[in-house]
């Protein structure tokens, strides 16, 4: 033990703190407390205990809205992590059409979501819209406003089309840090595409999958603006997820109580999540250490 | 300064100032009492922090579990929290 513990360090962190508590930790505090109470309006409020939470725990339109939103992400995250890894794979290594192709992977990254919202929106339409239009002759009776189905399928292609590029960076640079030795030494034993695959690129990719992964269940977990503009959480709940019915809760019903208990569960639900990756992660980079 | 905007009420503020001082005193404890991480029955490694953590995002599942499909008295969820949080501390 000849390393010095210096705790004075901490203090500097204090205005991190403080920042953090001004815009996250008050406002969450203040959610807790909306949750035992309610209110209609001019800071009036009346005590009501657990009410909310055993309302929210047991109303079958939050489970509803929590099924979708497990499904949505599983289904991203089912499409999304194989089919960012296949993009990251076929890329070219080096040179010129190395960095075109890195290019044109972030410039989906790079619309903000209300627009990559309204031109999935414009491009599923029957009457003026590409997709819509070319799905409608070909004789498919396609309507996102109506069928369900079809209101899944534009939003799951969107959430594809806008975020595998984050996958495939991430799996990209991944790749690009294994040194050759490892190529060289399977070239060796000639071991075949699938085994160098296998047991040379994924385990090394581990780490960075594991982040991507992070990534984008969270993002997926929080969806709103997307959905919200092309569907507006409908044809009537079927693409209603977490963050869709809480902002209806909240603010298009003003329950301030119930959707402060739903932000809570949401919240907690989050927080597990996150932990049970940070542990895993940082347990990985551990057992790479030794 | 008014805290009316954060409509605050006693259950709440109690709620907030045993997290408060639960940080506080586990601060003072590794302050005090150095400690090395240690690997339990989750086999992950853990410190006292680590353990608090697990112990307080479990008991907030316990007691909204407990509320959802007991029906009982919601203390008696605090007797099961109570164990839990003395199974974290002994095993994992």
């Amino acid at each position: 033990m000849d390393k010095i513990e210096n705790n004075k360090a901490w203090f500097l962190v204090l205005p991190v703190l403080l920042l953090v508590a001004f815009s996250a930790v008050i406002p969450l505090m203040t959610v807790v407390n909306y949750s035992v109470q309610d209110t209609f309006g001019n800071n009036v409020f009346f005590w009501e205990g657990l009410g909310w939470f055993k309302e929210v725990l047991t109303s079958s339109r939050v489970h509803g809205a929590l099924g979708r939103q497990l499904a949505f992400s599983a289904i991203i995250l089912a499409i999304q992590i194989p089919l960012g890894i296949a993009i990251a794979l076929c890329m070219p290594k080096r040179g010129f059409w190395a960095s075109v192709c890195l290019v044109l992977m972030s410039l989906p990254l790079l619309i903000p979501w209300n627009v990559v919202g309204t031109i999935w929106q414009i491009l599923g339409r029957t009457d003026i819209g590409l997709l819509g239009y070319t799905l409608d002759q070909l004789g498919i009776s396609w309507n996102y406003a109506r069928n369900p189905v079809h209101a899944w399928i534009i939003v799951v292609v969107m959430d594809v089309w806008h975020w595998t590029s984050l996958v495939a960076l991430l799996a990209y640079a991944g790749l690009q840090s294994i040194p050759q030795a490892y190529y060289q030494a399977a070239k060796i034993d000639q071991a075949s595409r699938w085994k160098v695959f296998r047991y040379i690129e994924l385990p090394k990719m581990q780490g960075v999958l594991l982040i991507a992964i992070l990534l984008r269940f969270m993002d997926s977990f929080m969806i709103y603006t997307e959905p919200f503009v092309v569907t507006g959480g409908g044809p009537g709940s079927a693409t209603s997820f977490l963050s869709i019915d809480l902002v209806k809760m909240a603010l298009g019903q003003f329950d301030l109580g119930p959707a402060a208990a739903f932000s809570i569960m949401y919240f907690l639900i989050i927080l597990l999540v996150s932990w049970v990756f940070y542990t895993v992660m940082t347990n990985i980079d551990k057992a790479e250490g030794k | 300064m008014s805290l009316q905007w954060m409509a605050w009420t006693m259950p709440t503020a109690i709620f907030f100032g045993t997290i408060a001082g639960l940080l506080i005193l586990f601060t003072i404890l590794a302050i005090r009492f150095p400690e090395t991480p240690r690997r339990g029955v989750l086999t992950i490694e853990t410190t006292r922090g680590d353990r608090l953590f697990i112990t307080l995002l479990g008991s907030a599942f316990i007691n909204a579990g407990w509320l959802a499909l007991s029906g009982q008295p919601q203390w008696w969820a605090l007797g099961i929290c109570a164990l839990y949080a003395y199974a974290v501390f002994r095993w994992v």
